[in-house]
């Protein structure tokens, strides 16, 4: 499929590119329906990779790239089934948006994120998987995952420490803090930072540059210097449904959910 | 360079809020509570925690911010990291 127009995400080629624009309200959260379109983004990805030299993920929301895992509909689960069914539930939804990712992680493609204002959780871990983050002047990265009780859960800690060091990935874990792109770039993360409003641009005329090299070579680069570490991401789904288990779990999702205070967002 | 006064970084936050968020600048007061007198939401007030980053050329974590929703708190909060 050269060409599609979902209810959360479309992709076409763009002057040899194709362009994956997520755009589900309010903030491209990622729930059931993201998944199944992003599944059907993965499937088509391979033939797309055919009559195309770079990825670009990028939002036309303007709230961010991305908030993360539809918490929402991962606390309605947890309340409308039966603990174990909710539990295989939660389950297969991460290995489904694994696979996902790791088809992204893997494709011999260069892969692009542009990125702009929150860019958090779920989110922040879909950009992990692209080769380069190009990062608006006002984005925002977070995993505020361990307020509500669990862990990343889309990849996102064997992935960043396959990119930084592990003192700056448990800063952020532990924390669960939010920062800005200046120090993103400091500690390696963003390799690129654009003007407000300018990370496509940039990230189209970085795939642009890309397009000059030999597709052959720049897979072979991209699969000596990234390797999937799918040991410990299957680790991680592992943890993430043993926390998920837990009464806490339910009681942070439950906190937030109900929470009409102005911070929910504010750790 | 010299560390500005409290009343300076207080004042650069309000003039910083009151142009991004087209409020009017006499409209604003160290002790407003900024969520209601900038009419913004959480994600609103990450993007004014950036802003303000940027223009005091710090890093200031958001569970500093726990709670703080005046200005003049806000500004005590960055002046400790200039």
């Amino acid at each position: 499929m050269k060409e599609f127009k979902g209810q959360t995400l479309s992709w076409q080629i763009v002057n040899g590119a194709v362009e994956l624009a997520l755009h589900r309200n309010p903030c491209n959260e990622i729930g059931s329906l993201t998944l199944d379109e992003l599944e059907k983004f993965a499937a088509a990805l391979p033939g797309l990779a055919n009559d195309s030299h770079a990825l670009i993920i990028h939002s036309t929301l303007a709230a961010g790239f991305s908030a993360g895992a539809d918490l929402r509909e991962l606390f309605q689960r947890g309340r409308a089934m039966e603990k174990q069914a909710a539990l295989r539930g939660v389950r297969d939804f991460l290995e489904r948006i694994h696979a996902v990712m790791n088809t992204i992680d893997g494709i011999p493609l260069t892969t692009i994120a542009a990125v702009h204002g929150v860019t958090f959780g779920g989110g922040f871990e879909l950009a992990l998987v692209c080769d380069i983050i190009i990062a608006d002047r006002m984005a925002r990265f977070c995993f505020p995952e361990l307020r509500l009780g669990l862990i990343p859960g889309f990849g996102g800690i064997p992935r960043l420490k396959r990119d930084l060091g592990n003192a700056v990935v448990r800063d952020l874990l532990l924390t669960g803090r939010s920062f800005n792109v200046t120090k993103a770039q400091q500690i390696g993360l963003v390799s690129q930072i654009a003007a407000e409003g300018e990370a496509l641009r940039v990230a189209r005329a970085t795939a642009n540059q890309v397009a000059k090299f030999d597709r052959k070579t720049a897979a072979a680069a991209k699969e000596f210097v990234k390797t999937i570490p799918y040991d410990e991401l299957k680790r991680e789904i592992d943890i993430f449904c043993d926390l998920y288990a837990r009464p806490a779990v339910e009681e942070g999702l439950r906190k937030f959910v109900e929470n009409e205070t102005a911070q929910p967002y504010l750790p | 360079m010299p560390v500005p006064t409290i009343d300076h970084t207080l004042d650069e936050i309000l003039n910083l809020a009151a142009s991004h968020f087209k409020v009017p600048r006499e409209k604003l007061t160290p002790d407003d509570d900024f969520f209601k007198t900038l009419g913004i939401d959480s994600l609103q007030a990450l993007d004014l925690l950036t802003r303000l980053e940027h223009h005091f050329r710090i890093e200031l974590p958001d569970y500093e911010l726990q709670g703080v929703s005046d200005f003049r708190t806000l500004a005590n909060r960055i002046q400790a990291r200039l």
